[in-house]
């Protein structure tokens, strides 16, 4: 059955946002291999209503997102659901390039010199496209970064890995919300590139059915059983 | 496990000192130069604390930027508090815990039905604390400035295969931690309600605020 509704590919370093609704899966697709996605959640009705990088973590005991981890609200409920991704780790702890970052890493490359080869940031990028739905800097909150791996260890010291994305990487986001999902295809920001990186994603809208009694990311833990009960009584 | 440095500041020499109980919160502005000690009075004690450019509260903690620009998870000696900005807030610059949780964020009362019980739902929670500071405070503040924060005193081991929990606590009577202002800084604490797990010890006790002037 093709599921595919309509599919955008974003280009490396640039934003874009857009509501996805229940019954619907969002796929991005690393198309070359590298790529990063630094992404906010929102609930596209209540947008005071968004993702909470604490609760996610310590509601599941989890330090990094993966096959069936759940992406949750500030208000106990799940948002959006990995159900699918070829992938064992993606970065929720390391944030996105500031301004500064950037001229610092790879001098400065402004519009004027370069028109739209011109050098972006992803704090920038973000509010930007925060800003498109007349939210302001402090509705910019913690990222789920897509596509990149920085390994912890013992001490607590993180690694970037590099090469953790090859060609068609994938991950697949199952609205359990009405989300806004606003992102950013720009480096990850201890990407240790020598070379300010544009590496683009394709973003597919699919038509899904809603999560079963035994879904396995509902059944990962009580907790998210839970955290799907909220989210299901919000809509009744 | 990270450095430990006790602080040669006396109490006496204090210009102000002031303790927080269980379930409420502190609100105060630390000026550019002076010293912030958070104390954990009786032990295993969580201290949620939030920090806002007291001349621009636009400009607020970041914890990603905080974690990323040292290379690593744990809030320690030598740790730049940075804002959503990046730029350097507060500086760790003495501290007898050795490590501090900026991941697990503070408690709600809806967080509580996911990860307890549905019925935890009616139990005093750091965001109710916040949010009640934040109504206080007014000057157009709301809910969106309450973001993801920094735990003092709390234990929560990243393990490297992408866990984490919340363990018992490494804290104990009298440990504290200390930050220097690099910004007039608005400094805001939940001094932790929780009952429900090990990052109060089950009981939640005091903690103390002591300011020395630059």
């Amino acid at each position: 059955m093709n599921n595919n509704l309509c599919e955008t590919t974003v280009e490396g370093g640039w934003n874009f946002s857009r509501i996805v609704r229940r019954g619907r899966s969002v796929r991005i697709t690393d198309l070359e291999g590298g790529a990063n996605v630094s992404a906010l959640f929102y609930n596209a009705d209540n947008c005071s209503e968004r993702y909470n990088m604490g609760d996610t973590l310590k509601i599941q005991h989890i330090s990094s997102l993966f096959k069936h981890a759940c992406i949750y609200s500030d208000m106990g409920r799940v948002l959006m659901s990995v159900t699918d991704t070829s992938l064992d780790w993606h970065d929720v702890i390391c944030g996105v390039t500031n301004r500064d970052d950037i001229v610092k890493k790879f001098g400065a490359n402004p519009y004027q010199k370069a028109h739209n080869e011109f050098y972006r940031n992803g704090y920038d990028s973000l509010t930007v496209e925060l800003a498109k739905y007349g939210m302001t800097k402090r509705d910019f909150t913690n990222t789920v970064n897509f596509f990149s791996k920085t390994a912890i260890d013992e001490d607590g010291t993180m690694t970037f890995v590099e090469g953790a994305s090859p060609a068609g990487s994938f991950v697949e986001l199952r609205a359990e919300m009405d989300t806004l999902l606003v992102l950013d295809a720009g480096m990850h920001p201890l990407n240790p590139s020598t070379e300010y990186l544009r590496k683009p994603v394709k973003i597919e809208l699919l038509a899904c059915e809603p999560a079963a009694a035994d879904d396995p990311c509902r059944m990962l833990c009580p907790e998210n059983q839970r955290g799907f009960e909220n989210s299901e009584n919000y809509y009744l | 496990m990270s450095t430990l440095k006790e602080s040669t500041l006396l109490e006496e020499n204090a210009r102000l000192n002031e303790t927080v109980p269980a379930g409420t919160y502190w609100m105060k502005v630390v000026k550019k130069g002076e010293t912030l000690r958070i104390t954990d009075c009786e032990g295993n004690q969580a201290a949620d604390t939030l920090f806002y450019n007291a001349n621009d509260t636009d400009e607020r903690y970041h914890a990603n930027n905080t974690l990323r620009m040292q290379n690593n998870v744990y809030i320690q000696l030598g740790t730049e508090i940075r804002s959503n900005e990046n730029n350097v807030m507060m500086t760790v610059v003495a501290d007898t815990c050795g490590r501090h949780d900026t991941l697990g964020s503070a408690c709600s009362c809806e967080s509580n039905t996911s990860r307890y019980a549905h019925e935890k739902r009616f139990m005093h929670s750091c965001r109710d604390t916040f949010l009640q500071g934040i109504l206080d405070w007014g000057q157009g503040m709301d809910k969106r400035d309450q973001v993801c924060n920094i735990n003092f005193f709390m234990n929560v081991p990243v393990n490297p295969a992408g866990g984490s929990n919340f363990s018992d606590g490494i804290s104990a009577p009298g440990k504290y931690v200390e930050l220097k202002a690099e910004m007039d800084t608005l400094v805001f604490v939940s001094n932790c309600p929780q009952l429900n797990n090990p990052c109060n010890g089950y009981n939640p006790t005091p903690v103390k605020m002591t300011i020395w002037a630059a």
